[in-house]
């Protein structure tokens, strides 16, 4: 163990990186910004079927100001926008977004006057959902997906 | 049912009822626009249609007169059903408002305002209910470009 040893035994030597995005990426708290049917989709990961705790990710919080990840469930129109907005700006760095659904990350089949053609042309996205509405495999496999982006930042840089 | 409603309007209001017809028992009677109101209330005091079910309106870009406003009456007494159309011009999109009659029309009445631009005189808070106030036009007109965007916060592409 080399170095460790003269420490005794209660010290261990790591990257910061590496401990702060494991705590991290094990505790995320989410903000779900549940706008449209993909909510029913969004509350079967949650319950103890699916069981998001699995993932460190159960404990919504409503309020943005003690979220982390920026769930984005459903359809989001012109009228709703700002609030978005101001919802993902409330959000303490660092933050993260998921787009839930096609309507969230396109618009879906609301090509029209009143919706916004995905979210990403107001914020921005770290991971996409497909799906009308997605399975609760494919938003579980989003939420690896996003831990493993987050295991590949750096503390000291911005995002 | 279907042969009861229309020959008993046509017979109280022959000059106002302009057309009719029933497709399996709905039957629907087009009436002069200026004699909503008159209509309206005889339906509801003398007809027993206590329920306005729903207000809305069609664009038909080719008539002389553009739109159509329809109402959905309901009769919980007899179980009735009727269906009123009135048919506005573009030049001065303007009906009765309902709201003396079913205060149930105010939202209505205000949807149909948003969605095409006919206005309801009379209705006491006519302003856009479903699009936001800084929206112009309105989206539900066939000539509103199918691809008009009108972000509240710029889009960056």
């Amino acid at each position: 163990m080399g170095l460790e040893t003269l420490f005794g035994k209660s010290i261990i030597t790591s990257k910061l990186d590496a401990v702060v995005n494991w705590a991290r990426k094990f505790s995320f708290f989410q903000y779900p910004f549940v706008t449209a049917c993909c909510g029913m989709e969004f509350m079967s990961v949650w319950a103890s079927h699916y069981d998001i705790a699995r993932f460190g990710a159960e404990f919504p919080r409503f309020s943005p100001r003690q979220a982390d990840v920026l769930f984005v469930v459903g359809t989001v129109n012109e009228k709703m926008a700002p609030v978005l907005k101001r919802v993902y700006d409330q959000m303490c760095e660092p933050k993260w977004v998921v787009s839930f659904g096609v309507c969230a990350t396109s618009g879906g089949f609301y090509d029209n006057y009143a919706t916004v053609q995905g979210i990403d042309k107001i914020i921005p996205v770290d991971v996409y959902i497909p799906g009308c509405p997605p399975r609760p495999e494919a938003v579980l496999n989003a939420l690896i997906r996003l831990q493993e982006k987050v295991s590949r930042e750096s503390v000291l840089e911005k995002k | 049912m279907s042969e009861v409603l229309i020959p008993k309007l046509k017979e109280k209001f022959s000059n106002i009822v302009l057309d009719s017809h029933s497709f399996r028992g709905d039957e629907t009677v087009v009436i002069k626009l200026d004699a909503l109101l008159e209509v309206c209330k005889y339906l509801r005091d003398d007809m027993g249609f206590e329920f306005l079910m729903d207000v809305t309106a069609v664009d038909y870009p080719g008539r002389e007169k553009r739109f159509e406003v329809v109402y959905h009456f309901y009769s919980f007494i007899n179980n009735y059903r009727l269906r009123v159309k009135v048919r506005v011009p573009e030049s001065n999109p303007a009906v009765d408002s309902l709201m003396p009659l079913w205060s149930g029309a105010n939202w209505f009445e205000r949807e149909v305002y948003d969605m095409f631009g006919i206005r309801f005189s009379g209705h006491p808070d006519l302003r856009r209910i479903l699009m936001y106030d800084e929206f112009v036009g309105y989206p539900l007109r066939k000539d509103y470009p199918l691809r008009k965007r009108q972000p509240r916060i710029p889009h960056p592409d």
